[in-house]
Order: C-alpha cells, then structure tokens, then sequence
C-alpha cells in the first residue's frame, strides 16, 4: 500500500535543512515558498530515504488571488507518496521555476499549465502552447476566461 | 539531468511555423461563423431528362454508390465504430468499402468520425478540397451534427458543416455499425437520384 | 565518392493511417533516418477540464468515457474512485467485484486493439487486428448486455455501478473466460516467434529504464522496460488485494517487449476475472448518493492502474455541485514524453512501430 506521507513530519524535516521556505503543512500536503522550490525538489529527490524518483503528476488550481501548483510525488522503491504545493501570485506574467531537469516527466506537463493557464516555468527547454493554437487569446482554465468567447 | 533546450536543435524555426498555422485557425474560425447549407438540389423537380440519359444516369450512380472509397480519417471515439463497421462482424465491404482510402485523391467519401477541434479544421477543409469530384460527406455522431456532449467549449466547432457541406446527418454518440450501414444506405439512395444536369453544383 | 545530402523536414500526420489518431509529427529525416521529431497535440483538445467545472459530479461521468475511447470502463473507474476518496462515500462489496470484471474485461479489450495496432503498424496489414476485434465483439456483446453501450459506457456511479448485472451475464462470462486462453494461445503462436515481427521489433525504440523512471511512464512502457510497477499491487485499489496475479515485465523495453508484456498481461486478466467471478457475492450494487452530491471542502488524487497507464483524478471541491478542479493525469501524454529520443537514428518505419508499440488515445493525449 503506498503510504502517503505526512506533511507536517516532512516540513519539520526541510525547515531543519532549508529554513523559512515551508509556508503551511498539513496531514495530506505541504506548500513551500516559489524561490526554493528548485532546492527542495532537489532534495527530496537525492535523499536517500526519501528517493522520490518519480513525479506522478503537476497541476494548477486558480484561486483568484494566487495560483496553486500542485506536485505529487512518488518513490517507487519506498512506495511512499507526498503532495507538495507551491503558490504562484500575479495575474499577469506568473512564474516559477520548472522541474524539468530533475524530472523529464515535467515536461509536457509545464506546458499544458502554460497554454491553459498562464503560468510560465523559467528553465524550461520549450515554453510554448501545446493543446491550442499559437495566437489563442487567453488562457483557458482560469476563472476569469469565460467559455464560448 | 541535463535537459537542451530543443529549440536551438530544429532546422526550421517552428515559432514561425506554429505561428502561420495559428492564423490559418483564427482565419478559418473567423470565416465559419454560420453552418454551410447542406446540398439539397437533389430535392428539385426533376429536370426533363430524355431517354438516353436518364439510362446513363441510372448506370453512373448505379456505380458510384455501389463502390464509394472513404478517406481514413479518425479523429476520435466514432472510429472505433467505423472500424468495428469495417471489421468481419459487420462487414461494409459487402458494400464495397472496405477500402479506406489513405490519399485524398483517390476517395470519394468521408465519415466523420470524430468531434471537430478549431485547430483540426484547416486540415479537415484541406482533405475535403483535395478529394475529387463527385464526393459525399456523413457527419457520423453527435459531435459532427452539432459539437454533441462537448458544445460550448472553447475548442470545439459546433458541427463538420461549419467547415464543409454535409451530405447524410447518423445520430449516436457513438452510432452503432447498424446505424452506420443504415447512414450509409442513405446515401445511397441520394446518390440515385443524382442527374448528369446536375453536376458541377 | 561521398554523397552530399541535406536533412529536410516532413509531417506525418494530423490525418494518416498510421497514427492512432490525430497526432501530428514534425519529424527531420536525413534520406530516411529519422534525425530529430517534434510533437504537435491539440487537435483532439476539447476543453474537457473546462466543460467539466460547469457539471455535477455524476454528470461528469460520460466526459471520462471519452477520454480514452477504448476503456472507457477503466476511465469511469478511475473517476468514481476520486470523488468516492474525495466525498467519503462507501461502495457495496457486489459493486465492487462488478467493477473488477469491468475493468479486467475492459483491460482485455484494449489491448486487444493495441496489440492489433501496432501489428498493423508492423506490415501484418489486417489479418491480426481483424481476429482480434473478433475478440473484442464477444466482449462488447458482454458489456452490451451490462449497460447497454458498445464504447463508451457510463456504467459506474458513485458508490457503486448504475444497475446489476442480467442473468444470461455470468454463463456467458463463464463461456467467454473459457475460450479467450485458447484465442491468446492462437496470437501467441502466430506472432511470438514470428521471423519478421521480431526482425522490425527486437531492439527497435528502447526505452532505458532509468528514462521510463524519469519520464513518469506508467502501464505496459514502464513494465516492459523493467520496472515492475502496477498500481493494482503497489497501491490496491477497490477490491485487487484479493485476487493472485502476476505483474509481466520486459527487460530491455522495446518494441517487442511492450508486445509481449500486452499479451500476457491479457492472461493474467483472464485470471483474476476467474477468481472475481468464483467470489462474487450477492448485494445491493449502488449506495444511496444525493444526485446532486455535495463534497466537503478538500481535494482528492485517485488514481488506478488502466490498460495504458496510470490514470489520475485530482479533484478539488468547494462544497458546491461541481467541481471546482478537474484535472486528469493523462498517461498516454506523459507516455509520449520520451518519443523524440527512442526514434532518433531509426528510420521513418521503425519510428511508426515505435509510435505504435506505445499504445496511445488521442482522447486522452488532448482531453
């Protein structure tokens, strides 16, 4: 059974390591500050006893005021799994760092929350549309775009 | 690991392609805003027509109906009726259409099997140019009539006659084979009743 | 003396016989090796994430059918399970065995029709694929029976399945449990040992394992190259901790290997829908669900192990009808993350094969 573990046991753990970069924890998630998230990812991926070598998935919520990006990871030798979440602000030109070179599954990923929602992820190879055209006006899923249009 | 940044690695520049490909989209859903009507000359009182040729009619559409080539063409969940149509159990080649034409040119019909994305319809515009004259189109499913379960979004063109005439309309979402082989009967009898005088529509 | 060539740039695809669907490859060849590929999605991107805020949750339901057209059953699954975590609603024990015949059934359905691909793909110009939907039409007639539907079902609800099975269902699962050994048999011998079918996919389009780790693949592509991960043992979900099966794996993750892992992945589905059927207990098949269900507030990832991967559901809630996210974790998309490096320096027909060998649904790759 794959055990999901806690937030708050590992935010303990990456305050140690990387202080004031967890912004809330909980049972189920933990959200870590946009800047470091690049380090954490990389932590939690190199760490021997966490090894998350496999990221199952990313995606984004928009909660008008900030955007939420959600990372799922897994370890597929310590089938353990975690969430981890990052807050994106601005309405304009969000951005965050891509995880690309640690997980190439990252990938096709970024660049659908690119095309439909509008966040761009520095550092990664080929930041352009995927699903719609190049000249679509507006992305998509967020709250704002309104169907039909 | 290191990841290089493609871009740099194509030899064409695909921002420029990516790019004249989105307006060729933006064009074409500028300029189908209203369903294109669906060829229904067939329907006139039938032209006065000698002998000779209503015979030679009867004998062109005898065999154009009994050989009609479709264009393999498979958007989305439909084609897997078309293809269970076309398998042994339901068996459209007794109709003589097993053959799904790869190149345009060389068929005659096109089942749409599939929903119609803003992005898939300048291709679809192209195929239906390419193919030659005669040529028939079924709108297969609910998609194809009218956008089906995914009307409304952003992406999706409400119905194939947007972007070209529809000849015979098969409801389902999917249809069943025997819905399909009750389609394509239909058509059928409308290409029996095609005259010569009509050609060049 | 040497000959001077220049590479040049071909599109194979959005409409072609070869590609599974609308999917578009901008490909380099030098003569005929394939020297770099470009992928380009969307033309099945229907806005299902977007149309699907604007639904209840069991509205939503006919949506995860389309994803990917071949198992819809699993895809209905996958969903019901998100938002059954997300709500807390409990399913009977009868609608959970139900949901694991559909889901094995579904299983053998397509793959069926993925192995019938990619062998036509390979040259075997129908013969395989038409006996194989010969299969596939006994299993339709099954689930035809269930529901009602041929391909896209809409059979499972939340807390349990929409109605019970008829009684002409079990002798004629039990009849068809009977035969599908032998027909998997009969594929086997025609094709494992086949001269060209290993000539075109021995060692063409290796995924390494460490790149299948590193590129998320799920399903058949990550067990064929070695990996020995399924959802169904690695995490269990609905009643799979039951059953005794076995989870094939591949060694080097080729062509051939995806094909074989397929084939007798088929196997073990027939086993487990032995011992499914051998314990199937009688019940009620559905919990009492308002129609309109009202989630707490909170979010939700359920994920199961489908025939071509591991799809996910991440549901976000706001206490309202409908979702307030919707997001599918699509493996056929995130599957095809590594196509560019297992064509390069093959040739335009390998690159088909390999295309072919991954099994995918254009359904699911757009949403």
């Amino acid at each position: 059974m794959t055990v999901a573990l806690s937030g708050k046991e590992i935010a303990a753990k990456l305050q140690q390591r990387f202080p004031g970069t967890i912004v809330e924890s909980s049972e189920s998630s933990l959200v870590v500050k946009s800047e470091s998230l690049l380090d954490i990812a990389s932590f939690l991926k190199t760490s021997p006893d966490l090894d998350f070598d496999y990221l199952t998935a990313i995606t984004a919520v928009d909660y008008y005021a900030y955007f939420e990006v959600v990372y799922q990871l897994t370890s597929l030798k310590h089938n353990h799994s975690l969430v981890v979440k990052t807050h994106c602000y601005g309405r304009d030109t969000p951005v965050l760092p891509s995880v690309v070179s640690l997980w190439r599954g990252a990938d096709f990923q970024e660049r659908e929350i690119y095309d439909l929602m509008g966040i761009r992820f520095d550092g990664h190879p080929n930041m352009k549309r995927i699903f719609l055209w190049a000249g679509f006006k507006g992305h998509p899923l967020r709250k704002d775009f309104s169907n039909g249009d | 690991m290191e990841v290089e940044d493609r871009t740099k690695r194509y030899i064409y520049a695909d921002a420029e392609l990516d790019r004249t490909e989105g307006e060729e989209v933006e064009a074409l859903k500028a300029r189908s805003q209203e369903p294109i009507p669906d060829p229904d000359r067939w329907l006139e009182e039938e032209l006065r027509r000698g002998i000779l040729l209503t015979t030679v009619d009867a004998m062109l559409n005898w065999a154009r109906r009994s050989s009609l080539w479709p264009v393999t063409f498979a958007p989305a969940c439909c084609a897997f009726e078309l293809i269970a149509t076309a398998a042994s159990r339901f068996d459209i080649s007794r109709f003589g259409m097993e053959i799904f034409r790869a190149s345009p040119r060389q068929a005659d019909l096109m089942i749409t099997a599939g929903t119609l994305t803003w992005k898939m319809a300048p291709q679809v515009r192209r195929i239906y140019d390419q193919m030659a004259e005669p040529k028939w189109v079924i709108a297969m499913g609910a998609c194809a009539i009218s956008g089906g379960i995914f009307t409304g979004s952003y992406a999706v063109v409400p119905g194939y006659n947007r972007i070209i005439p529809v000849d015979v309309y098969i409801p389902g979402c999917p249809p069943r084979p025997e819905a399909l082989l009750y389609g394509i009967r239909m058509l059928h009898n409308k290409i029996a009743k095609r005259s010569l005088l009509q050609e060049g529509r | 003396m040497a000959i001077k060539t220049e590479p040049f740039v071909i599109n194979i695809g959005p409409q072609h016989p070869s590609t599974h669907g609308v999917f578009r490859m901008r490909t380099t060849l030098d003569g005929e090796v394939v020297v770099d590929m470009e992928p380009v999605f969307g033309y099945l991107h229907r806005g299902i994430e977007k149309l699907a805020e604007g639904r209840t949750y069991t509205q939503n339901i006919p949506f995860t059918d389309r994803l990917d057209y071949l198992a819809s059953m699993s895809n209905n699954l996958a969903y019901v399970l998100a938002v059954e975590k997300l709500a807390g609603v409990p399913v009977p024990q009868r609608a959970e065995y139900l949901r694991v015949i559909m889901a094995e059934l579904q299983r053998i359905a397509s793959h069926l029709i993925g192995v019938g691909a990619f062998l036509n793909d390979c040259g075997a110009f129908m013969t395989p694929i038409l006996y194989m939907i010969r299969e596939r039409e006994k299993i339709l007639d099954l689930f035809e029976m269930v529901c009602g539907q041929r391909l896209t079902y809409n059979y499972m609800r939340v807390g349990g399945v929409s109605q019970d099975i008829p009684e002409e269902f079990l002798p004629a699962l039990a009849k068809f449990v009977k035969v599908m050994p032998g027909f998997i048999d009969e594929y086997d011998q025609l094709l494992a040992e086949n001269e060209i079918v290993l000539a075109r996919a021995k060692g063409v389009g290796i995924l390494p394992k460490e790149l299948a780790i590193n590129i998320s693949a799920s399903g058949p592509v990550l067990r064929a190259s070695g990996v020995q991960w399924d959802i169904r043992k690695a995490d269990p979900y609905s009643v799979y901790d039951r059953f005794e099966f076995d989870i094939p794996t591949g060694s080097v993750g080729d062509c051939y290997d995806r094909y074989r892992v397929r084939i007798q992945e088929m196997r073990q589905s027939v086993r487990i829908i032995k011992q499914a059927m051998e314990q199937l207990p009688s019940g009620e098949v559905l919990t009492e669900v308002p129609l309109r269900l009202r989630p707490p507030e909170g979010e939700a990832y359920g994920h199961i192990e489908a025939p071509k991967g591991e799809l996910g559901f991440y549901l976000v809630s706001d206490n309202s009808e409908t979702p307030y996210r919707f997001h599918i974790r699509a493996s056929c998309l995130i599957n095809l993350t590594a196509l560019c490096d297992m064509m390069i320096g093959w040739k335009v027909a390998d690159a088909i094969i390999t295309f072919g060998s991954i099994d995918i649904c254009m359904g699911e790759v757009d949403r």
